[in-house]
């Protein structure tokens, strides 16, 4: 499968020339494959939102280049590509703080009309976005300030969903939510994923979370790619994983401790149902070796 | 000994959004006594309560019904808030929303700036404060070139430093990478234990609650449960009423008992804990 999104040699830095100069992306190499869901974790500094910012444009990179569908997004006079903008959507953290129109129609409908759609194209689009994040259609004409926190979270990723993007983007989307909304949210976005076959960007410091919905995993370490592999292969690392200021769940933390007290389990589980079919097949084979 | 804090049959409602529509009750009638010295985790769903609750601790919100003493103040009392504010201070989600100076040591010493107090004190304070939270060597930086965690430990400084009886922590760790979260509850469990400090800890994380004393769940505007957190995060099918979930070392307990009969306990705090169980499934 040819991948959609590629990062040749990226390179990128903060306050070139200046004391306060920073390298967030050092020669980063990376494909992501059409269809999947990628996580992508890593500690506060580590480049990952840097890495995310890239994709459609927003930041251009210091040194090498950014490739989707396998053409560069920026040509040759240092412009970018209008369309990325268009098929990669991004949802920053905390997105309910950028809502800005009267209604929550309007919000919704300001990236489809960007596009310079047809109006008629442009209410199907709300109308099906607001379905996708379960807000209510009677909504449509009140103010998105008077929603809660999380429904207007709701309304920012329904507006980027609007768009029809190839490539979904989340910047930690489940932060300061409660289980029930992070479970809601996470729902949301796997129906996404299954629905529109789009490609999914998760950035998450919930390594449970995002162990569960990912296909693959992107760890960032110091404006590196640390591991980037599926995650039952990303936590057979767990002691390059903590090295990295990062953490692994906690139900694998528990097969670790089993492992070295001298029992044959798989320590590379990361979900409960997981542990349940490795401690089974332990205790089959009788416990203790 | 008396309370730090109490309540009796607190209750609150948020104003109308517009005229004719009802008041909006969120805590319906609450009954609590916290000891002082106590370690508090409160949990609970978004909308159940509880950053109100905590609201009701420093007299931000006041009572719309019943009654929340702190130290034994009234905090209906206009004559009390300042002194209520002295003994309870809070901590928020948000780093950036709370640090208001440019220089971290000038953050930390704002609020003794206000208080009045002595410039050679305020210099001691500040930075005892700085080097309870292991960010002295950082005390003549700008705050904004911090990480979200030391930031963090940059608020939780500047309450130290007025040295009150109880701190009030909402979801501190919210936006925190995973290093982060546990530099922040190091430092909280510090509060606790080095300096006495009594700690209420609001959280959506199980992982930091299992670590109070004592742990207690806000369910639609009522306190659902309240104890230890050992007793509490073995109550399974409560806890996922509440639209709350349990640690992972309790869940995958459950999930053996539940589904192979496996008759453990359950109640399993910490990845030691649950691998002392699971080696008496396998052997």
């Amino acid at each position: 499968m040819a991948p959609i999104l590629q990062a040749r040699g990226l390179t990128y830095v903060y306050g070139a020339g200046t004391p306060f100069e920073r390298t967030a992306l050092d020669h980063v190499d990376l494909q992501i494959e059409k269809g999947e869901i990628l996580g992508v974790i890593g500690h506060t500094g580590s480049g990952k939102s840097t890495l995310i910012q890239h994709f459609n444009g927003l930041l251009k990179p210091t040194a090498g280049e950014i490739l989707l569908d396998g053409r560069p997004i920026w040509d040759d006079k240092g412009k970018c590509a209008r369309e990325t903008r268009f098929r990669v959507g991004l949802v920053f953290q905390y997105p309910e703080y950028q809502l800005f129109e009267e209604t929550i129609a309007q919000d919704i409908a300001f990236g489809p009309h960007n596009m310079g759609l047809p109006q008629d194209e442009i209410d199907a689009r709300v109308r099906a976005s607001m379905a996708a994040v379960g807000l209510d259609p009677a909504l449509a004409d009140q103010s998105p300030f008077a929603l809660s926190g999380g429904q207007k979270r709701r309304v920012a990723i329904a507006g980027i969903l609007a768009m029809q993007p190839d490539v979904l983007v989340l910047d930690e989307p489940t932060a300061g939510l409660d289980p029930a909304g992070r479970d809601e949210i996470l729902t949301l976005i796997r129906r996404y994923h299954d629905q529109s076959g789009a490609t999914v960007l998760i950035v998450s410091h919930s390594m449970e979370d995002i162990a569960g919905l990912a296909d693959r995993l992107l760890v960032m370490d110091h404006a590196h790619v640390l591991f980037c592999d599926a995650p039952r292969a990303v936590f057979a690392h767990a002691d390059e994983i903590i090295a990295a200021g990062l953490d692994i769940p906690q139900i694998t933390k528990v097969m670790r401790e089993l492992r070295s007290r001298g029992y044959e389990v798989d320590t590379s589980v990361f979900t409960i149902e997981q542990a349940l079919e490795a401690l089974r097949a332990c205790k089959r084979k009788g416990g203790a070796r | 000994m008396s309370h730090i804090i109490k309540t009796d049959d607190l209750r609150y409602a948020y104003p109308a959004a517009e005229e004719g529509q009802l008041a909006i009750p969120v805590l319906k009638g609450v009954d609590l006594a916290i000891e002082r010295g106590e370690f508090v985790a409160v949990l609970g769903h978004n909308g159940s309560g509880k950053s109100t609750l905590a609201g009701c601790f420093n007299a931000i919100r006041l009572p719309t019904g019943g009654v929340c003493y702190v130290d034994m103040m009234d905090t209906r009392d206009e004559k009390n808030t300042y002194e209520v504010r002295k003994t309870v201070s809070m901590v928020f989600q948000n780093p950036d929303n709370q640090l208001v100076a440019t220089v971290v040591e000038e953050d930390v010493a704002f609020a003794l700036e206000n208080m009045g107090v002595p410039p050679a004190e305020i210099r001691r304070r500040v930075d005892d404060a700085l080097k309870a939270v292991g960010m002295y060597e950082y005390r003549a930086q700008a705050p904004h070139r911090l990480s979200g965690g030391q930031k963090q430990r940059v608020a939780i400084a500047g309450v130290i430093a007025m040295m009150p009886r109880c701190v009030v922590l909402d979801e501190p760790t919210a936006m925190l990478d995973p290093q982060g979260r546990r530099e922040v509850m190091a430092v909280v469990r510090e509060l606790n234990r080095r300096f006495g400090i009594t700690v209420i800890l609001i959280t959506h994380h199980m992982d930091e609650a299992v670590q109070a004393d004592r742990v207690i769940v806000m369910h639609q505007g009522n306190v659902l449960m309240d104890g230890p957190p050992r007793t509490i995060f073995a109550q399974v099918d409560e806890l996922r009423a509440a639209s709350l979930t349990v640690p992972q070392t309790i869940e995958i307990l459950d999930a053996l008992d539940r589904q192979d009969g496996a008759a453990l306990p359950i109640d399993a705090l910490t990845v030691d804990e649950c691998a002392d169980i699971l080696e008496t499934y396998l052997r």
